[in-house]
């Protein structure tokens, strides 16, 4: 019997003969040396990496890591080191990554969103409690000053730190070069020796120091390091300009009232640990606020979830946007839709010359890299040079006023999409038979009449799916948002939305937007956006059929 | 034949090659109106930043808007680094672009040879399983990423946030974003062909390497040339990671320039925003026929 495959009008023509280049392994199932070789070497990078970071993971107490790295490891020289487990070996990379990188996120993702994780709310309360004493400490009359040198190991850590002090006691020849990182002992260098000029570090091998404006610049990160003096615990080193000094905290951490006790002030303040709003802290009574705004990561329960649906005015604000991201994915998908659908019609005619030429350059918009799109027409729409008003010889504020922005918004999304929409008509079209067109100019309909009442729905048919996946692409757009109008203009009196941000993007300016962000309650958001996508994802699997086509 | 049945069949060949001017325009002419007025509409901005790249002054304050002259003092702005590392930022686009484009590929090709070839248990759970979580963008768990990256960073400092090891990784939450597509190719490959390879001895990756991947390629390289436009626009989570000049994207490069000053950055961004179209301009129109094939096939460019 003759199998398809040798026929030559087949796609692929089977050689009876192993293909050139395959040799001898091609009979050999266990494949070539090369094979083998890259094997055990990737093997080993995989075993050699989990040896360093086991040890490390279990130090800085990284439990679900610690499972996730051993599992990846453990399963990967199960998989490629027996015969067994074929669809395994095509399956792990993938997966791995996924796992990872998609569904580790999303599950902390709703960890994150039943706790108060943000500023003033990122470390654990022994954090939180170090940190407040190390900043009570206050250079007294004998301070020990100190000249301070700032390095980092590697020149690329420059704005990122982690930033290691050198110290060089002040008024003592030959002082001894001290050494210490945030949160660490200060301690006797005693690697290669550092280069001290007028009692002061220039040089430390194996470190980059940083220059003074760069210390300038990065002075918020810098100014925060507390180093520990072994021995007492209420003293420490901090900076103050481009000076060190070791002085002593006024606020100590008393564990049986679980308070904080500030002796600066006569008789000393006491700050118990108590609950505000939702989460603990400790407070600050005379204000009835949390002292220095500083609270702990800690589990809220559904407080985020509450605040969100249950107070009126994020609720309302939340709905809003929602509202707007629909009206915003819907009118991209129809705008473009509708122009490239005519536009397709229009010179879907033989009589039309250069057709190819025509489609190349209709087809530019969609070659610009979105970003460059986006980028590009938000300065077109800028007010005073924007290329828009000065064409128009208007002097329309289109990013500052809500409804302009709306319309710049969508002339842009106008502008990017309708080519594609135009390529998917375009090939649609030429599937519709024109008997059917021809049969409805005997019928006596008109040009217009047989676009809309009989192209328009055949055509339908066949481009709905991707009509939905672009709507559920939309959704999520946030570099629409972000790079032509940044969610603005800002509404007087809401604080979580701006008259164009979509909810990805509402989401983002709360976690990550300047001042007070707020990342538990930002996940929250997440969590609710993921339910939307999903249910969209279910209406993209019932139209798009995909369903029925998994054999 | 009679002269006037001549005259009437020379009159219908008129008619079908030539029409008269009023009827030509209602039945072809106005279509190349609207063909011209699309054109404008999609060619003008191009045309237009063009023309403000090589304006010296940036055309912010120009009457006309036209160039007032011809310059190459905005490119020699930007690829002088006076306003950040253009040409590093060129690369690390290159690197993360190759790097999260060929990682993508691999992983889907890899799965759909498994999902659509071999039999096993869970093989229809699995699809929809990964169909599924695929409808999630990473993004959206942004918060978390971030966080996450924070702490690996902690232990393997080669992938902390503001590297682009790091970033390149936080990408590949997409790393099974192409698995449906490539798939749907291979079930269009006759059974037969790999199961002669196996009767003749081949193992089931030679089956995948030397008889089916020459087949997918120009699926693959449908899916590769839109994965890698559309990872040049990620924007979202390299404006998280990439705080450091010469880590940045030329996404998030470009952005910051334009948020420093956009009056006094408008040329040098004009200026990039050609150094980065040209090269993909000419790509889609080298590939145009690939393209055209992935988008109604269902491919979304990024």
């Amino acid at each position: 019997m003759s199998t398809p495959l040798l026929k030559s009008s087949s796609p692929v023509r089977v050689q009876p003969s192993p293909p050139p280049g395959a040799g001898d392994s091609f009979l050999n199932r266990n494949g070539s040396v090369l094979a083998i070789v890259i094997k055990i070497a990737v093997l080993g990078v995989v075993l050699a990496l989990a040896i360093y970071a086991i040890p490390l993971l279990i130090h800085y107490q990284m439990w679900m890591w610690l499972v996730v790295m051993s599992l990846a490891t453990v399963s990967l020289f199960v998989i490629y080191t027996t015969k067994h487990f074929i669809p395994a070996k095509y399956l792990y990379p993938g997966s791995v990554f996924l796992c990872i990188f998609l569904v580790i996120p999303i599950i902390l993702t709703v960890q994150y969103s039943m706790t108060n994780f943000g500023d003033g709310a990122r470390g654990s309360k022994a954090e939180t409690i170090e940190s407040i004493v190390a900043n009570s400490i206050k250079p007294s009359a004998d301070s020990p000053f100190y000249n301070l040198a700032v390095a980092v190991e590697s020149a690329g850590m420059v704005d990122s730190g982690p930033y290691t002090l050198f110290l060089t006691a002040t008024g003592v020849t030959d002082p001894p070069v001290l050494f210490g990182v945030d949160g660490g002992e200060v301690a006797t260098w005693t690697g290669e020796p550092a280069t001290v000029t007028d009692g002061q570090v220039t040089g430390v091998p194996g470190y980059v120091l940083l220059t003074r404006p760069q210390i300038n610049q990065q002075m918020a990160q810098i100014s925060a390091i507390a180093v520990k003096v072994p021995g007492d615990d209420q003293a420490g080193i901090r900076i103050q300009g481009f000076q060190a000094y070791e002085g002593s905290a006024s606020i100590s951490y008393d564990a049986q009232q679980d308070a904080l006790i500030d002796h600066a002030t006569n008789p000393a303040t006491v700050y118990p640990n108590q609950k505000i709003g939702d989460a603990y802290c400790f407070v600050d009574q005379a204000k009835g606020q949390c002292f220095q705004a500083q609270s702990w990561l800690q589990n809220v329960g559904a407080a985020n979830y509450q605040r969100l649906l249950g107070d009126s005015g994020v609720r309302n604000q939340f709905l809003a946007a929602f509202g707007w991201t629909l009206i915003f994915a819907f009118g991209n998908v129809l705008i473009c839709f509708l122009a490239g659908f005519l536009l397709a019609v229009t010179l879907n005619d033989d009589r039309i010359k250069g057709k190819k030429l025509w489609r190349s350059f209709l087809l530019l918009p969609y070659a610009v890299p979105a970003l460059i799109s986006l980028l590009m027409w938000s300065q077109f729409f800028n007010r005073d040079f924007g290329l828009v008003n000065r064409i128009f010889g208007a002097n329309l504020d289109w990013l500052g006023d809500p409804t302009l922005a709306k319309v710049a918004i969508f002339i842009v999304q106008l502008w990017m999409g309708f080519p594609y929409m135009f390529i998917v008509c375009t090939g649609a079209l030429q599937s519709i038979p024109s008997d059917v067109k021809e049969a409805a100019r005997i019928d006596g309909a008109s040009g217009i009449a047989t676009t809309f009442r009989i192209i328009l729905p055949l055509l339908l048919i066949a481009v709905a799916p991707l009509l939905v996946s672009s709507f559920a692409f939309n959704f999520n757009n946030f570099n629409a948002i972000k790079l032509l109008t940044d969610g603005g203009p800002s509404i007087p009196g809401q604080f979580l939305r701006g008259s164009t941000d979509i909810l990805i993007s509402m989401v983002y300016k709360r976690a990550f937007g300047g001042s007070g962000t707020e990342l538990g309650f930002a996940s929250a958001m997440s969590v609710l956006l993921f339910i939307i996508t999903g249910v969209l994802a279910a209406a993209q699997f019932r139209l798009t059929k995909r369903l029925e086509t998994i054999a | 034949m009679s002269s006037s049945s001549k005259q009437m069949l020379a009159n219908r060949g008129a008619a079908q090659h030539h029409l008269t001017g009023g009827r030509w325009f209602r039945e072809v002419g106005w279509r190349y109106i609207v063909a011209v007025v699309a054109l404008v509409f999609a060619a003008f901005p191009i045309v237009f930043i063009i023309g403000v790249s090589f304006d010296p002054r940036g055309s912010t304050t120009a009457s006309s808007i036209l160039p007032s002259s011809i310059s190459l003092s905005n490119y020699q702005t930007l690829l002088g680094g006076a306003k950040g590392p253009f040409l590093r930022w060129y690369l690390n686009t290159i690197i993360v672009c190759l790097l999260v484009t060929a990682l993508q590929l691999a992983c889907s090709a890899l799965a759909a040879y498994a999902f659509s070839r071999l039999r096993f248990r869970g093989r229809r759970g699995g699809i929809l399983l990964v169909l599924l979580i695929m409808m999630f963008p990473n993004f959206l768990a942004m918060t978390a990423l971030y966080s996450m990256f924070t702490d690996l960073g902690t232990v393997f400092p080669a992938i902390r946030l503001s590297t682009l090891a790091g970033y390149i990784l936080a990408l590949m939450g997409g790393s099974l974003g192409q698995v449906w597509l490539i798939k749907g190719t291979l079930d269009s490959i006759p059974k037969s062909l790999d199961e002669a390879a196996i009767i003749d001895g081949a193992s089931h990756f030679q089956v995948f390497r030397l008889i089916l991947l020459p087949i997918l390629v120009p699926i693959i390289a449908t899916t590769a040339m839109l994965a890698f436009v559309g990872t040049i626009s990620e924007f979202m989570i390299g404006s998280l990671f990439l705080v450091d000049n010469d880590t940045k994207t030329l996404a998030v490069g470009l952005y910051g320039l334009l948020q420093g000053d956009k009056s006094a950055n408008y040329g040098v961004f004009a200026a990039g925003a050609v150094m980065v179209s040209v090269p993909v301009i000419i790509l889609f129109q080298v590939l145009q026929r690939y393209i055209v094939g992935g988008a109604t096939s269902g491919a979304v460019k990024g």
